[in-house]
């Protein structure tokens, strides 16, 4: 387990390394817990020319400390990319565990088969279908979490050095992946409408002019992680087009598509190219739980095959119980109205901080306004760091991501991901104006010092005190 | 024995704290004390005056932990503590206090200048950057008064650069300073009990010079102890250090840092409760003395400063 580490991506810090020693005088007959004393200094040496050296590509520490601080109870995580699980009925929970105790226990204790049970795979054609997708239940595989499927495609499609497109910003969770492969990562920038496609294409055309050729574009097309924003159904025909002509695969993310809270749904770029070169990434995470870990492939058979065999090596298989629990959750046919539920949740909390913004942020942020989803971005005045800004508002007690988790290249300094899933409105209100009077603070002194340091004559009073900063439209 | 071993806090270097508490509690395991550690919080204080512990270990860093604040509450619950005193903790966080005190009593210290953000805001501090962007030359230095880490230390390469250096270090304190750049080795001497350990050199091995969280990262700095110096000049450091320690009271242990520039050594800071992670520099000196982990652990626990029962005692 990660121990007292909140990574920016989904997962939670489950352990403070300092909060293991709680209880353990009271278990006298356990043998005590003992970690390794005494690695010298030579030790580490020695290790440390044993790592492998795609591991050296590794968060910065600075943002690894910071991050430690936003696991602490008086801290308001706006870092987090958590649903919120408190909304699951618990005795409906306890009635399906008992249920398969009684009824499967020895199976569901059971390995499974490598690509995941006949029963999970049709619940997962229920769930595709309902964003308009037909899978063939054979083009499937079960994985062990929406990550889990990342890792088995760059692992089945990148060679070191070959080269990947994302967006950017890009999920910050497949940063770390795309790294341990070595991928050589293209970010293609994004705008209120998704990902750019003109400059993809761009890109593809200078890529082919150097005889490379993308192993594949990863895209998180719907309520986009972190930016919040989703591709117009314009450019996904147009994605789509591209991937046919480049004979390049998609790698389609779609964790919220199903949490929308207002607009039409678009459809999935699995739908709209019939599944020949787009790769779809289905989980229940955001839509049930990511405890239990439950996401998916939809791919073609020949890709689909190797993907089952890096599973194999990787896991052998998705935990059974898991499973089991899926199929008695989906066979009660409650689903979609709990859905339905989490979607007026997060719509409200989603209204709670964009309201709150346009309250508490200055005018010189701008922020996007997703329709769905957990996430949105905003992004400062391109002299503020938000790693920088993350310590001043942890002295105020909240958090958010930093941009630059979401750039391999180190971008995104100005800006910050908000999720307002895992907070209520008032804790929303409470984060969004203590981060709201950091910025302005910051902005404030950037003023003053530049104003006076270029030796300009003094504004004029009653002249726009920020006229030394251009300000940016507001969105 | 019984320590208490305090750690972890919400500084912003609670994880090193933790890591370094964790080898500590461990080390104490094996010399045969019980060592309770203690996560500073709210009921810390509730906590020390249940245990009764012999002796306090403080391996907390950073602001709380390490400036004073915490000693001065052992202090007053009159409880024996390892390292540096509560005015000696106070000075060393203080980067601008500790370098007029190194001033006053004729250390080598790079130039600086220090504002607090009030300065600029109320005072036209700004105003005058341009004499001391001349006087220091570039590039130029800018760090919050009082991080105990690299965290928030900027370089400025250019005149432009500064505004944007000096916003990010206002980001970890309200009072940032403006330091001469030191080219040269960059060395820390280990003080333990007033004696000066083997010196280590750290070498960035990265291209990047100015890459300052490159230099706490396996791999990405070579860590040399004892420093490839000539006996004279490493003499001289560490009779240098070790008037530093004694300049700013410190007494069981604590870590010198500084530059071997062009005009001999320079002294930029004292660390009073330095790292003792499996990486940090303190452990390596003392391994390169000879002194294993559980007997360093021992010498600090040994020079834990007994106090005189003050006024203030309370009941326990």
């Amino acid at each position: 387990l990660p121990t007292g580490q909140a990574p920016f991506g989904n997962t939670v810090a489950m352990t403070e390394p300092g909060k293991r020693d709680l209880g353990r005088p009271d278990d006298a007959s356990a043998p005590p817990r003992r970690r390794r004393a005494h690695t010298t200094s030579r030790d580490l040496e020695r290790y440390a020319g044993l790592f492998a050296k795609r591991t050296q590509v590794m968060r910065s520490s600075a943002m690894r400390d910071l991050m430690a601080i936003t696991a602490r109870p008086e801290v308001i995580s706006l870092a987090g990319g958590l649903p919120d699980t408190s909304t699951f009925p618990a005795e409906s929970f306890a009635a399906q565990m008992t249920r398969i105790a009684h009824e499967s226990s020895a199976e569901a204790l059971q390995y499974g088969p490598t690509e995941g049970f006949e029963e999970t795979k049709d619940c997962i054609v229920e769930v595709m279908g309902a964003e308009g997708m037909a899978p063939d239940p054979d083009d499937l595989i079960v994985t062990t979490g929406g990550q889990q499927a990342i890792d088995l495609i760059t692992k089945t499609l990148v060679d070191p050095g070959d080269p990947v497109v994302c967006e950017a910003p890009t999920y910050p969770g497949a940063v770390p992946t795309f790294s341990s492969y070595e991928a050589d990562v293209h970010q293609v920038r994004t705008d209120l409408d998704g990902m750019r496609i003109d400059e993809l294409e761009e890109l593809l055309a200078q890529l082919a002019r150097d005889g490379r050729r993308p192993k594949f574009i990863y895209s998180v097309p719907s309520f986009q992680n972190p930016a919040g924003v989703t591709l117009s159904l314009e450019r996904r025909r147009r994605l789509v087009e591209l991937a046919r002509e480049h004979e390049v695969l998609v790698v389609e993310d779609n964790p919220y598509g199903l949490l929308r809270y207002d607009g039409d749904p678009q459809p999935t770029l699995y739908s709209l190219d019939g599944g020949d070169y787009v790769l779809y990434l289905g989980t229940l995470s955001k839509i049930l739980s990511p405890g239990i870990r439950i996401g998916w492939v939809a791919a073609p058979p020949p890709v689909l095959e190797k993907i089952g065999l890096g599973k194999q090596a990787a896991d052998l298989c998705t935990s059974t119980l898991s499973q089991y629990f899926v199929r008695e959750y989906f066979g009660e046919g409650r689903w979609r109205e709990y859905i339905a539920d989490l979607v007026r949740i997060y719509r409200d909390r989603r209204d709670a901080m964009l309201e709150a913004l346009e309250r508490h942020f200055p005018e010189q942020a701008e922020w996007t306004r997703p329709e769905g989803g957990l996430f949105l971005w905003a992004t400062l005045p391109d002299y503020i760091d938000t790693t920088d800004l993350l310590a001043k508002a942890l002295r105020d007690n909240v958090a958010f991501v930093p941009g630059r988790a979401a750039y391999v290249d180190g971008r995104g300094a100005s800006s910050m991901r908000l999720n307002f899933s895992a907070s209520d409105d008032e804790e929303l209100r409470e984060g969004i104006r203590r981060i709201g009077k950091v910025v302005s603070e910051q902005i404030g002194l950037y003023e003053t010092i530049t104003s006076e340091h270029r030796i300009t004559p003094p504004p004029d009073e009653g002249d726009d005190p920020g006229g030394e900063v251009v300000p940016l439209p507001k969105r | 024995m019984k320590v208490a071993v305090l750690k972890g806090g919400r500084s912003l270097e609670r994880e090193v704290s933790l890591r370094s508490a964790a080898r500590v509690e461990d080390a104490l395991g094996e010399a045969g004390h019980e060592a309770i550690g203690i996560d500073v919080g709210r009921d810390l204080v509730g906590r020390l005056r249940e245990q009764h512990s012999d002796v306090v270990f403080i391996a907390l860093h950073g602001p709380g932990g390490e400036d004073g604040t915490v000693q001065e509450l052992l202090e007053i619950l009159d409880l024996p503590y390892t390292g540096p005193g509560v005015a000696a903790c106070a000075l060393c966080m203080d980067k601008v206090a500790a370098k007029h005190e190194m001033r006053g009593a004729d250390i080598p210290t790079p130039d600086w200048a220090a504002f607090n953000a009030t300065a600029f805001r109320e005072l036209g501090a700004a105003d005058t950057l341009e004499e001391i962007e001349a006087r220091l030359g570039f590039p130029l230095v800018i760090k919050p008064a009082s991080q105990g880490s690299s965290l928030g230390v900027e370089f400025a390469a250019t005149r432009e650069e500064v505004p944007e250096a000096l916003l990010a270090a206002f980001s970890y304190d309200d009072r940032v300073l403006l330091e001469r750049y030191v080219k040269g080795r960059e060395l820390a001497v280990s003080v333990l009990s007033g004696d000066p350990l083997p010196i280590v050199e750290a070498i960035p091995r990265e291209e990047d010079f100015f890459n300052f969280e490159a230099r706490y990262e396996i791999g990405r700095t070579d860590y040399v102890c004892p420093a490839e110096l000539a006996e004279d000049e490493t003499r001289r450091v560490q009779e240098l250090a070790t008037r530093t320690y004694e300049a700013l009271g410190c007494t069981g242990f604590a870590r010198v840092d500084l530059m071997l520039g062009g005009d001999g050594p320079q002294m930029l800071e004292v660390n009073a409760i330095p790292g003792l992670t499996d990486t940090s520099l303190f452990p390596m000196a003392a391994e390169a003395a000879g002194i294993d982990f559980t007997e360093l652990v021992e010498r600090i626990l040994a020079s834990a400063r007994e106090r005189p029962a003050s006024e203030a005692t309370l009941p326990a």
